[in-house]
């Protein structure tokens, strides 16, 4: 059996206007437009989608797992940063 | 060290936290996935052909219609699942190969005939209800892209039921032919429909590790049982009979007793002897073969765009 190897594809769909692309998946495709096509076949069959982007898989820089505390944790001890860590009289209703 | 990541991520799974992609984790772990997940695509894909065979010969234009939309959908499927085991480092290509080679296997059920258009219903009804019982908890396995698969395929799933059981209660309420017709298919159909849950628990031996994975999360027998028990009261409602002699109710514990099951059968067909499984080889390997000059003229005219392209750029600069 002959193997393409055509390129990988992560495929992003806005469902309606108003909302961001969301990741849904994968496909191959050999092009842009074939991906394009593909992927309206494969993940809108259902009205799921107004829009569609098709990246190039190895086009995304991904952060790393072992990179998570680095680049999180500093996080964690700023509880400032909510709403809920300031107390504030009952006499104040919304704010 | 290997020790300690293990450790951490039995603790992890089992406290149903999810696994993503390039996260670390056992190679049994990703070997099991990798076997599970290419052979439920090749399942869905190698589903199509048994289908496939009436579209031509469906009842109706609203049939018709109805039933390419759901072999659509199983393309679909296999899709998805195909790009959720590529995130586990396999190559596409590499996976479709294993199964046209017979290296991989699918699900057993499709290596059964369908011979009338009453099979499309019981397909629908029985196998697709028996594959929606197995995939629901899949939704919630461990490894994110094949549960998030899975929730997509659950979802789509539901009308391949209904549509089937609404072909075989169309043909029951019919002519006296038509009647025969729907039960006849029910007697094939039942039988390869509850093996697809697999070989009882006390014979199951990769059960427990997918267990404690979080891949799997009830039991064969469990699920078996379960589909048991919501299909016979469906075969009643449109007076249809479940060919096993010994099924009864039991009282005490709420549900429905069944008769032995044929597992030599079971094994047969797994083994490549049943009565479709040349037949639906061939078929895939001719489709592949048959679309090599699709996939040739698709590259090449890729790569003269992007030559054209390439040009166009040098020009402009």
């Amino acid at each position: 059996m002959e193997k393409q190897h055509w390129p990988l594809w992560e495929i992003f769909i806005r469902s309606r206007q108003g909302l961001s692309h969301r990741h849904v998946g994968s496909l191959h495709a050999a092009d842009a437009e074939m991906a394009i096509e593909n992927a309206r076949d494969v993940y809108t069959r259902r009205q799921e989608g107004v829009s569609i982007w098709a990246i190039p898989a190895t086009e995304i820089t991904a952060s790393s797992p072992d990179e998570k505390d680095v680049l999180f944790d500093p996080a964690d001890d700023k509880v400032y940063r909510h709403p809920t860590f300031y107390d504030l009289p009952d006499e104040v209703k919304n704010m | 060290m290997e020790m300690d990541l293990l450790q951490r991520f039995e603790a992890y799974v089992a406290s149903e936290k999810k696994i993503e992609p390039k996260d670390w984790m056992p190679d049994a772990y990703r070997k099991t996935l990798i076997r599970q997940i290419s052979q439920h695509a090749h399942s869905e894909i190698v589903g199509m052909l048994p289908e496939g065979n009436w579209i031509s010969r469906a009842p109706s234009l609203k049939r018709k219609a109805i039933l390419m939309a759901k072999v659509q959908d199983e393309a679909g499927h296999g899709l998805y699942l195909y790009s959720a085991c590529e995130t586990l480092g396999v190559q596409r290509d590499d996976t479709i190969a294993d199964l046209h080679s017979g290296k991989a296997k699918y699900s057993s059920i499709f290596n059964y005939p369908t011979l009338t258009w009453a099979d499309i219903g019981a397909v629908g009804w029985l196998v697709d209800g028996a594959a929606i019982m197995n995939q629901v908890p899949l939704c919630k396995c461990s490894y994110g892209p094949y549960a998030r698969a899975m929730v997509r395929v659950c979802k789509e799933e539901s009308f391949h039921q209904r549509q089937g059981f609404q072909i075989m209660m169309t043909l029951a309420q019919g002519t006296e032919e038509q009647k025969a017709m729907a039960q006849d298919a029910l007697n094939r159909w039942w039988w390869p429909s509850i093996m697809m849950f697999g070989p009882p628990d006390d014979n199951s031996p990769n059960s427990a590790q997918s267990m404690a994975w979080n891949i799997k999360r009830f039991s064969n027998d469990e699920l078996r049982q379960k589909f048991i028990d919501l299909t016979v009261p469906q075969a009643e409602l449109i007076g249809l009979t479940i060919p096993d002699a010994d099924l009864k109710w039991n009282e005490e514990t709420g549900h429905y007793e069944h008769g032995p099951i044929d597992w030599d059968e079971f094994n047969r067909v797994i083994a490549g002897h049943g009565p479709c499984n040349k037949e639906r080889l061939d078929a895939r390997n001719k489709a592949w073969d048959d679309g090599a000059w699709v996939r040739e003229a698709a590259g090449a005219h890729a790569e003269k765009r992007a030559a054209r392209k390439a040009a166009a750029n040098t020009a402009a600069a």
